[in-house]
């Protein structure tokens, strides 16, 4: 799960990171409000999870109260790169004597996790890395023995940061990797890291990435979910614990498997080429494949608007078909009438023929069995392409 | 011969005594595992009967070990407990741990990965977050069902679970020697590379499937590795074409960040390595099946 900055810059401040005081406000009456709260020039930030936000119009500095308002106005609504500006943070502005970048992010490669920093911040960091690779240190971290002092002197002589502000540096990083392992991010980005005309360091921005595999441990981040800005499909497909990411396209599409259900989604693209149709979801229902997770799955597609066909594809490796099939009749009786559009189902693997056996004898009028995948994906899409 | 797993190991469970461990082990049992035992401090010394055979549960991994001389474990304890678990089976110096728990928190893979290699990489880990692996006609540890595909002369290494089914069951009439699973998380213990090694190693191995997905840039390594090290015919799909950047796709390690690691880019580099990389699951098996009757 990715923060936004404020957030980001709420968890940095709770583990000692030097930032700015801040308050986000949602209408350009609070921008004002808070900006006149903090009595001198601010800066208003619009709040997205995507960079390029001061190239898109998303950053602007405001002198007074009034114009904070104006600034707000202008940035909240604003579309950057897909995503609608519903917050502002404002905070105070501040002079910049220089900008750093650092982060610690997972190191897949190397399996374990990485640090990099760079006295030539504020930028692109991925363009740095291209443009001039010998200015980006990048320094692996020990997983079990993390980062204390020493190693964050290390890093910190690496990218050469300057003696003057050097202690604050490392002890800033060392504050970050507290944040990196105790939130269980897998990236923490400051960028930049700013140097005051006084030779303060302060992350003026920031950016966390959040391991959903460890909620479990850090019940305080369900908080930091935007529910609002969840698509309801996505939301209500969470609530009923299924694996659903919503796309674009007419072809809903249920399987089990996160990799299956890839390999649906491609298998379903190059099938609906000629028809101009795409995949509408991912949706992995996983080993069990119960009537009962299969008709949640259903809910959940068949009330996306934009689905004509649904394509069910599913190989039972531990999953039984007949335990599958059996879903498959049972979720359109519970859902009965709701169930509008036609299904595609292709069946494979342990108990295929009594799995195939059941969906005949129920013969319900919506369903089509189709014995292989990339023929039953052909069929999804000319359905689909049938239904618009 | 197989890789990593054959006739002569003997298997523990940890979790055996939970509804999966439970479930999966008769599985195992079934499927002719030389299982000996299981793991979990709370219930060791007592018995647990899997439909006629009677397992010993043990207090630690190096307890089972040192009483059965078992070589292999397969955990299926819970999230929260993963990681003591899989230090445990290091410590222990297991041959292997076949880590099928799906959601363990990213930090604490890093930390077992990094005590394995502190400890000088005695344990080869498999997963986390994995089906297994299976070298048919001798030994299943994992969930991989064992009725799919028989024994025969195809190794295969996937990042995904049902992809692994649906590949032994469209080559069934040719059979394999190992069919490994690695996982879609995005720190693992065993990778294609090590597997492609294995497999090449592998006298009763003569061809490879190897399946991959978007995220990470394992599939471009070991695409590098074929170039320089296999010399058997490598068969290759990548799952994930049409997923859009910056969403997970069900495994952890499934996504797209930015332009880094896309299918697209994985395919190129299998392609340009050697690699005849299929459109479909079904292609893939039919470009396999072409290999295979013409050795």
């Amino acid at each position: 799960m990715d923060l936004y900055e404020y957030q980001a810059k709420d968890l940095f401040a709770a583990h000692g990171v030097p930032v700015l005081p801040g308050d986000v406000a949602t209408n350009p009456a609070d921008a004002k409000a808070i900006a006149a709260k903090f009595g001198q020039a601010v800066v208003v930030k619009a709040q997205v999870k995507t960079g390029g936000r001061g190239k898109a119009g998303g950053v602007k500095l405001a002198s007074t109260a009034e114009e904070t308002e104006e600034k707000a106005t202008a940035i909240l609504g604003l579309d950057i790169k897909g995503h609608i500006v519903h917050r502002v943070l404002v905070t105070p502005a501040s002079d910049i004597a220089e900008e750093y970048y650092f982060s610690f992010l997972l190191d897949r490669a190397n399996r374990t996790f990485l640090a990099m920093a760079s006295v030539e911040g504020g930028m692109d960091i991925e363009e740095v890395a291209a443009t001039k690779p010998e200015a980006l240190a990048k320094i692996h971290i020990d997983a079990i023995k993390g980062v204390d002092a020493a190693k964050a002197t290390e890093i910190a002589d690496a990218a050469n940061f300057p003696a003057e502000v050097k202690d604050q540096v490392v002890d800033t990083i060392v504050k970050l990797w507290e944040t990196f392992v105790a939130e269980d991010a897998t990236l923490v980005e400051v960028n930049p890291l700013v140097r005051d005309p006084q030779d303060k360091i302060v992350a003026l921005d920031g950016k966390v990435t959040l391991d959903e595999n460890a909620s479990f441990r850090h019940p305080a981040h369900a908080e930091l979910v935007d529910k609002a800005a969840e698509n309801p499909l996505e939301a209500k497909a969470k609530e009923k614990g299924l694996n659903y990411v919503k796309l674009d396209g007419e072809v809903g599409i249920i399987g089990n498997g996160a990799g299956l259900v890839m390999s649906t989604l491609d298998v379903v693209a190059y099938a609906g080429e000629q028809y101009g149709v795409k995949p509408a979801n991912f949706l992995d229902i996983g080993g069990g494949a119960s009537a009962e997770v299969m008709a949640n799955g259903l809910d959940v597609i068949l009330h996306d608007e934009a689905v004509r066909s649904v394509f069910v594809n599913v190989f039972g490796g531990i999953t039984a078909c007949d335990a599958v099939a059996n879903g498959i009749v049972k979720a359109l009786e519970i859902l009965g009438d709701e169930a509008t559009k036609p299904l595609v189902v292709r069946l494979d693997g342990n108990n295929v023929e009594e799995g195939r056996r059941i969906l005949a004898e129920a013969n319900h009028p919506l369903v089509t069995v189709v014995d292989t995948m990339d023929n039953a994906a052909a069929k999804a899409a000319e359905l689909a392409a049938a239904g618009v | 011969m197989a890789i990593f797993l054959n006739e002569n190991s003997k298997v523990i469970v940890q979790g055996m005594t939970g509804a999966e461990g439970t479930k999966h082990t008769k599985r195992m049992l079934a499927s002719g595992t030389n299982i000996v035992g299981g793991v979990n401090p709370r219930k060791a010394g007592e018995k647990v009967d899997f439909d006629g055979t009677v397992l010993p549960v043990f207090g630690s991994v190096k307890e089972a070990m040192e009483a059965t001389g078992a070589n292999v474990t397969v955990i299926f304890v819970p999230p929260a407990f993963a990681k003591a678990a899989v230090v445990e089976a290091i410590d222990a110096e297991i041959e292997l741990a076949v880590v099928i728990t799906e959601g363990i928190p990213v930090h604490d893979t890093a930390y077992f990965w990094a005590h394995a290699v502190a400890t000088g990489n005695k344990t080869r880990i498999i997963g986390p977050n994995c089906p297994g692996i299976i070298s048919p006609g001798k030994s299943n540890a994992g969930i991989i069902p064992a009725n799919i595909a028989g024994t025969g002369k195809i190794g295969l290494v996937s990042k995904s679970g049902t992809l692994t089914y649906q590949m032994m069951y469209e080559l069934r009439d040719f059979g394999f020697s190992t069919a490994i699973g690695i996982g879609g998380d995005p720190i693992i213990g065993t990778t294609h590379i090590d597997a492609l090694e294995a497999f090449q190693a592998d006298d009763e191995t003569v061809a490879i499937v190897m399946i991959g997905e978007i995220g990470g840039d394992a599939e471009e390594r070991a695409a590098a590795y074929i170039k320089e090290n296999v010399t058997k015919p490598v068969v290759g799909y990548v799952a994930g074409f049409t997923a859009p950047e910056g969403k997970t796709m069900g495994h952890a390690g499934a996504i797209v960040s930015g332009s880094a690691g896309t299918a697209q880019a994985k395919k190129e580099a299998l392609e340009a390595a050697g690699v005849k990389v299929g459109k479909t699951p079904s292609e893939t098996a039919a470009l396999m099946r072409e290999i295979m009757q013409n050795l």
